[in-house]
């Protein structure tokens, strides 16, 4: 009983207790990249849970055998190999999403969720515990992701995953797309008020 | 002509902070103050320079050449590592006081996506030797000038009334996003 607990409790932290992207500033990079549409932003975050599974199974199996100097450079090389299959699967499968997302794809090497989940609980612990960690966190990633692609989406073109819900000036309605949502710095603007307003939440609780 | 245009690309058009969103972690974490923030631009230019010249010869001159493109990932990553720990060794050997200046930066650096970006966009744009090695210093001025000018703004936020929930990295990233609109002005420097 005490385990399954432990279990659940590894799984629901990074969905918001230890958020990857709010709580923990981690991983900016490809959230603040992809997320001009709720859908890649989607794509992305089902590509890092992928990564994060994979490589966090194959590390916790062999944690007793990796030598702890060289556990980064292991560690990474793991990591890439799993991000290399990653990215034949989507371009061999999504040809479109994958020329969207580009080189953001082969950068989830570097992405310091994946890396810092790695030194800090899969190299500790056993395969059970690391696989529901990386199952949270990686879903707790994707969800900050089609949060903040929704918000971009809906402001740059109305809609939402594709669906219109506002109807644009262009269609004949009253809403006029914000230009700005889709450019850089709409990203940077949408994520730094986003993380105000939950800075006053978990103030306030 | 065509390298001084890619080197104007590389450093404020199309630049690596503000329009690919690489290398954010240590734009937000290391210009807290001028001089630090310093530090890391010039490390990293150093490491991105190297990086655009080396990666394009393992690609080349090993990957191409014996038919392992898609191994791309794990060698550039790599030939990264290893070369800041060869940069780490060769500062510490020759020039102590700029290691215990670069000290804790050197090794972050290995993690910052930015230079991984770099060879992967070299490689996407087919950049000769030369042209490779223009855009990886090209791309470090650029991430250094942004370093230095969202380190002297956040001497002054210091002494700014922010309120509490935005002090910190949210205010930082609406900073960011402000200067992001004022680079795209120089997006008229260049077509294409």
């Amino acid at each position: 009983m005490k385990t399954s607990w432990q279990l659940y409790g590894d799984l629901i932290k990074g969905l918001w207790r230890e958020n990857p992207v709010f709580r923990q500033l981690l991983a900016m990079c490809p959230t603040l990249a992809v997320t001009t549409t709720a859908l890649q932003g989607f794509t992305m975050g089902i590509a890092v849970v992928f990564v994060l599974i994979l490589s966090g199974v194959v590390i916790s199996s062999f944690r007793k055998l990796i030598p702890h100097q060289v556990r980064i450079a292991t560690f990474t090389i793991i990591i890439a190999a799993f991000v290399t299959i990653t990215d034949l699967i989507l371009a061999a499968t999504f040809p479109p999403m994958s020329k969207a997302l580009g080189p953001y794809v082969p950068l989830i090497v570097v992405n310091c969720i994946i890396l810092g989940r790695m030194e800090a609980f899969t190299s500790k612990h056993p395969v059970s515990r690391s696989f529901m960690d990386a199952l949270g966190m990686g879903l707790g990633f994707t969800l900050t992701l089609v949060i903040l692609g929704s918000i971009r989406e809906l402001l740059s073109s109305g809609a939402v995953f594709g669906y219109q819900i506002l109807t644009t000036q262009a269609a004949g309605g009253w809403f006029r797309p914000w230009v700005i949502m889709i450019l850089p710095p709409g990203a940077f603007i949408t994520l730094g008020i986003l993380l105000g307003i939950i800075n006053t939440f978990s103030r306030k609780s | 002509m065509n390298l001084l245009l890619i080197f104007i690309s590389a450093t404020v058009v199309n630049n690596f902070v503000l329009t690919y969103f690489l290398g954010i972690c240590p734009f937000l974490g290391v210009t807290g103050r001028l001089k630090s923030a310093f530090g890391m631009g010039i490390a990293t230019t150093f490491v991105m320079t190297l990086t655009g010249g080396i990666t394009w010869i393992v690609y080349r001159l090993i990957l191409v050449r014996f038919g392992v493109p898609f191994l791309e990932y794990v060698a550039y990553i790599l030939v990264i590592a290893s070369l800041v720990q060869i940069i780490e060794m060769f500062i510490r050997k020759t020039n102590p006081s700029l290691y215990r200046a670069l000290g804790i930066y050197l090794p972050l650096i290995t993690t910052n996506c930015a230079i991984l970006g770099l060879a992967l966009f070299a490689t996407l744009r087919n950049y000769g030797f030369l042209q490779s090695l223009v855009y990886g210093f090209g791309a470090g001025v650029g991430f250094t000038f942004v370093m230095l000018i969202m380190a002297g703004i956040r001497e002054e936020l210091d002494l700014a009334d922010i309120p509490k929930s935005f002090q910190g990295a949210a205010i930082t990233l609406i900073t960011a996003g402000l200067l992001a609109l004022a680079f795209m002005g120089f997006s008229g420097l260049i077509y294409a």
